[in-house]
């Protein structure tokens, strides 16, 4: 059988479905979805969207794996849970969305420079090295991760609000040395490890 | 016979008709215009002392009519309930000092009002006697079911329990139709989360158990003769013996039959066997004996299978049916259920534009069907590809495309067509077609008419009337079970698309409807909707120039004709409409309480005042069962109605004489309007064609106008629904407006 016949074969069957139920965080309410489009239309940023969220579970039942995982709409969501109060069938889709950002982004299908998922690596790292967040290195990094000239731009630029920041004692510049942590930084990663073990543990292959 | 009459007027004061009205002038009127015999008031006409004088008057004096002078005919009448006498009511509260101001130059016109309802009361009361049934009626308790599906066997269980004989019908071997053959039903209780046992074979046993319902196999009915009451049925084996039994009502359960698919090649219908009907599914499951359901060309288990909904239904392309037969989609869920047990990871996927999943449990259900992994597509499906695998085309209706799926069984869901006998009125359509096309589909639809079920010996055809695509007329608001035929109730899917659980309501509804028919038919009174009547029409012969309208006309089909061509009136099928005595051009037919001397003489003995008074009169024929009503829940709110009105209320507008209209002009009526129910395709009339007839007779009025030389705007008729309650009388006051622009009528003498 031709890879054409192969594709077109899967396309309507609940493999994908089935997947999602399994490896994606709430994804066992994505069959329950009733195609009425109230969260779609609810959503505040739905139009900045490439597949809003009814679009996204049907595209899911059309076994459009690709297509869903490397979308950036799911990354979209600003967790504002106006979809999540309207949903008649009561889908927790603000959960099903960063579920999906989730599984994307350990397939690695995440789209390249999409910034949400940008700051939220960026964010995470910051977080991870001393079990709390660093304001000033998370402020640089930024600033900074889009190369060294246009760090310095981004940061001539709101030259302003850092000095602000700091005369209201918002901001330390101590920070940047070290920074203040987690009293038991080693048994904080230890968790962090084992979560994640757990979690990687739990994901089913569907290939 | 003049000495037996004895008249008696009784004024009400209470309600605040003593403030308002001159009450001894209008005892003067009763008694020096309409000529009672004696005339009494009452403070409180209703209440128990009140009835009590009347009720003392009628046993003691020999009172033999009575007018009673207080609310309207509709208010009050537990209270003023008099069997053994003729009964009139003249109507001063809703009628008149409810719709008038309270205001001393409004008094004058108020008691005018109130004067002119007195004498219109009284006048009535004249020509009129004491209704009394006609002694033709016995009662027998047999109630006959048509057809042995869940419906009938339904519906005789539920008779036999009342403890009604039943003799139940079926033409084919075995009790159960179509539903017999299902492997599982959609679930009628809760938690609705799986398809249920069929039900069938419970019923089959509650019936053999049941020493009430004598069944007869393959049997038809090849004469169904008499009225409600004393129907005399032949019914014939297939072996061609014949008996026959007496009847009191009939139940018409006789079904639906499936679409048929061949009109769908776009779905590869005949010429893939793996794709079937959701009927022909059925048998699939059944043959799959609790092992997976197996496609019928190769024998393969089925691991993938597409349903599309609305195959050939909700469409106007040639061949399709325009309506919906509401259970399709739950049968499709239903459907899918027994691939998610029987063939454990089939992928089954449900096409759908609208999914409409009605009843009390539609909703869980369908909620139960997508836990369980049923795919719901919003998509439309435009062709299936027959093959190995078979192909199904379709436009994905939220992602925006055109795509394909593969699968290896389709289902079409297809839609339900009623199993009517042929249409009485089909040829009448053919003769009234307005244009080509029409009359093209009303000849192919008589043409192609099914056999017959009843086999009616009724001058106006062999079977039910028919509403739209075949499924049998009933009054679709109000009264879902009465038929056009007195004493015939039609239930089930031959009466509109529906699911079991409807149809299994609707047996037990036309079940006791039947029963009450017979009933009211061995004492002599109308069924629905003027229930417990004892008058019926009769006519007189020397007058009777036999024109055959009054049995043409008749929207029950209930005047036969006998050799002679004369009318047989049949009062136990009449509903007391007097839509014949409407058609009647030599006005011979009349009721004992209700003719066209009854309102002939009210319309004669208004007073009408002389054309330099500038007080007109407006006549108002009001539909007693819609227009009437809301004009009496106007005066309740308080709504103002000109005082040259004065309504009378008519049994249906089909009953209204032209002789009314031209004998109230001549009269010196400045207007007359005329309020009846909507008419033809979306009809309210409850006596369905009387309003419509009335629109096709009054269309000639304005002939009358012409000769008469006057205005085409003086005679109006309207539709007015029940809750019409500011519109109605407006309408009224609309035509005081309209008389002061065109001026008073010459006629005033």
């Amino acid at each position: 059988m031709s890879d054409l016949n192969t594709a077109m074969i899967e396309k309507y069957r609940s493999s994908f479905l089935k997947e999602v139920e399994a490896n994606v965080e709430e994804g066992e309410w994505v069959k329950m979805c009733m195609q009425c489009g109230v969260c779609s239309g609810s959503c505040p940023l739905g139009k900045h969207w490439e597949h809003p969220p009814q679009e996204i579970f049907m595209m899911i039942r059309a076994g459009k794996r690709e297509d869903v995982l490397s979308s950036d709409s799911m990354w979209m969501c600003t967790s504002c849970y106006n979809c999540i109060a309207r949903c008649p069938r009561g889908l927790p889709i603000t959960h099903i969305m960063h579920g999906l950002a989730v599984y994307s982004k350990r397939l690695g299908l995440t789209p390249q420079k999409q910034p949400t998922a940008e700051f939220s690596q960026i964010f995470w790292d910051n977080l991870m090295k001393k079990g709390r967040v660093n304001e000033l290195k998370l402020g640089l990094s930024m600033y900074f991760k889009d190369g060294f000239g246009q760090g310095i731009k981004n940061a001539m630029a709101n030259q302003k609000l850092g000095q602000n920041m700091m005369k209201a004692k918002r901001m330390n510049a101590m920070e940047f040395f070290g920074g203040h942590s987690v009293k038991d930084l080693s048994g904080f990663q230890k968790i962090i490890k084992k979560a994640q073990e757990i979690e990687a543990g739990n994901i089913k292959d569907f290939k | 016979m003049a000495d037996d009459k004895k008249f008696a007027g009784y004024v009400c004061t209470g309600c605040g008709l003593g403030e308002r009205l001159d009450a001894g002038q209008l005892e003067t009127t009763a008694t020096r215009d309409g000529k009672m015999q004696s005339c009494k008031q009452h403070e409180m006409l209703c209440s128990t002392e009140g009835v009590q004088m009347i009720k003392d008057d009628i046993a003691n004096d020999a009172v033999t009519h009575v007018m009673i002078a207080a609310c309207s005919r509709r208010a009050k009448v537990e209270a003023f309930n008099f069997t053994d006498v003729a009964l009139t009511r003249a109507n001063l509260r809703e009628g008149v000092i409810w719709v008038r101001p309270d205001t001393d130059e409004n008094k004058e016109t108020t008691q005018e009002m109130a004067d002119d309802y007195i004498r219109m009361a009284c006048a009535e009361l004249k020509s009129m006697a004491k209704p009394s049934a006609s002694g033709e009626q016995s009662l027998i308790k047999n109630i006959l079911v048509v057809g042995g599906g869940i419906t009938g066997m339904t519906a005789a269980i539920e008779t036999a329990a009342a403890g009604y004989p039943v003799h139940l019908v079926e033409k084919s071997g075995a009790l159960g139709g179509a539903v017999g053959s299902y492997y599982k039903v959609v679930p009628t209780r809760s938690p609705y989360d799986a398809p249920a046992e069929n039900p069938i074979p419970a019923l089959s046993e509650a019936i053999e158990a049941d020493g009430n319902i004598t069944v007869h196999l393959n049997s038809t009915l090849t004469k169904t003769d008499g009225a409600p009451g004393r129907f005399s049925v032949d019914i014939t084996t297939e072996s061609g013996t014949t008996e026959t039994v007496s009847i009191g009502a009939i139940v018409q359960a006789s079904g639906w039959k499936p679409y048929d698919a061949n009109q769908l090649p776009e779905f590869a219908y005949g010429k893939s066997q793996d794709v079937v009907t959701n009927h022909e599914l059925e048998a699939l499951a059944v043959a799959a004996n609790g092992g997976p359901i197996k496609r019928p060309s190769d024998g393969k288990e089925v691991q993938s299978v597409c349903f599309i909904q609305n195959a050939g239904q909700c469409s106007d392309k040639d061949g399709h049916l325009t309506y919906f037969a509401g259970v399709t989609d739950l049968v499709s869920i239903k459907q899918a259920m027994y691939f998610k047990e029987l063939n454990g990871e089939c992928d089954t996927t449900i096409l759908f534009d609208n999914l409409r999943t009605p009843g009390a449990g539609g909703e869980d259900f369908y909620r139960a069907g997508q836990n369980a992994m049923v795919t719901f597509s919003k998509g439309i499906a435009s062709e299936v590809v027959p093959g190995d695998s078979l192909t199904v085309k379709f436009e994905d209706k939220i992602l925006n495309e055109q795509t394909e799926m593969a699968c290896d069984l389709v289902v079409l869901a297809t839609g339900m067509e009623p199993n009517s006998g042929p249409d009485p009125y089909a040829q009448l359509m053919v003769d009234e077609a307005e244009d080509e096309a029409e009359k093209a589909k009303a000849q192919a639809m008589l043409e192609n008419a099914p056999p017959s079920i009843l086999n009616l010996q009724y001058r106006q055809g062999t079977d039910l009337p028919h509403l739209k695509n075949g499924f049998t007329d009933s009054h679709f608001i109000c009264f879902p079970y009465e038929t056009r035929r007195t004493g015939i109730y039609s239930a089930g899917p031959v009466r509109r698309p529906m699911d079991i659980q409807q149809a299994r309501d609707d047996a037990t509804g036309a079940a006791l409807k039947a029963i009450q028919a017979a009933e009211n038919a061995g004492l002599g009174r109308a069924a629905h909707p003027r229930t417990g009547d004892l008058s019926f029409p009769s006519f007189r012969k020397e007058g009777c120039t036999q024109c055959k309208r009054c049995t043409v006309e008749c929207p029950f089909g209930a005047i036969n004709e006998d050799e002679e061509g004369y009318p047989m009136y049949n009062e136990s099928r009449c509903r007391r409409c007097g839509t014949c005595m409407g058609a009647c051009p030599v006005r011979v037919i009349s009721f004992e309480n209700y003719s066209v001397e009854t309102v002939n003489q009210q319309i004669k003995n208004v007073d009408i005042p002389e054309e330099w008074d500038e007080k007109p009169r407006i006549l108002v024929l009001a539909c007693e069962n819609d227009a009437y009503p809301a004009l009496d829940q106007a005066a309740q709110a308080g709504v103002e109605i000109n005082p040259w009105a004065r309504v009378i209320p008519v049994r249906c507008l089909g009953s209204v004489s032209l002789s009314w209209v031209t004998d109230a002009l001549n009269n010196g009526f400045d207007g007359i309007v005329m309020m009846g129910c909507r008419r033809d395709d979306d009809y309210q009339c409850h006596f369905v064609r009387g309003s419509a007839m009335a629109a096709e007779r009054m269309s000639k009025v304005g002939d009358t106008l012409d000769t008469l030389n006057l205005e085409p705007e003086r005679v109006i008729l309207h539709e007015v629904a029940i809750t019409d309650v500011e519109r109605a009388p407006q309408l009224i006051n609309d035509m005081a407006e309209t008389v002061e622009k065109i001026g008073l009528s010459p006629f005033k003498f």
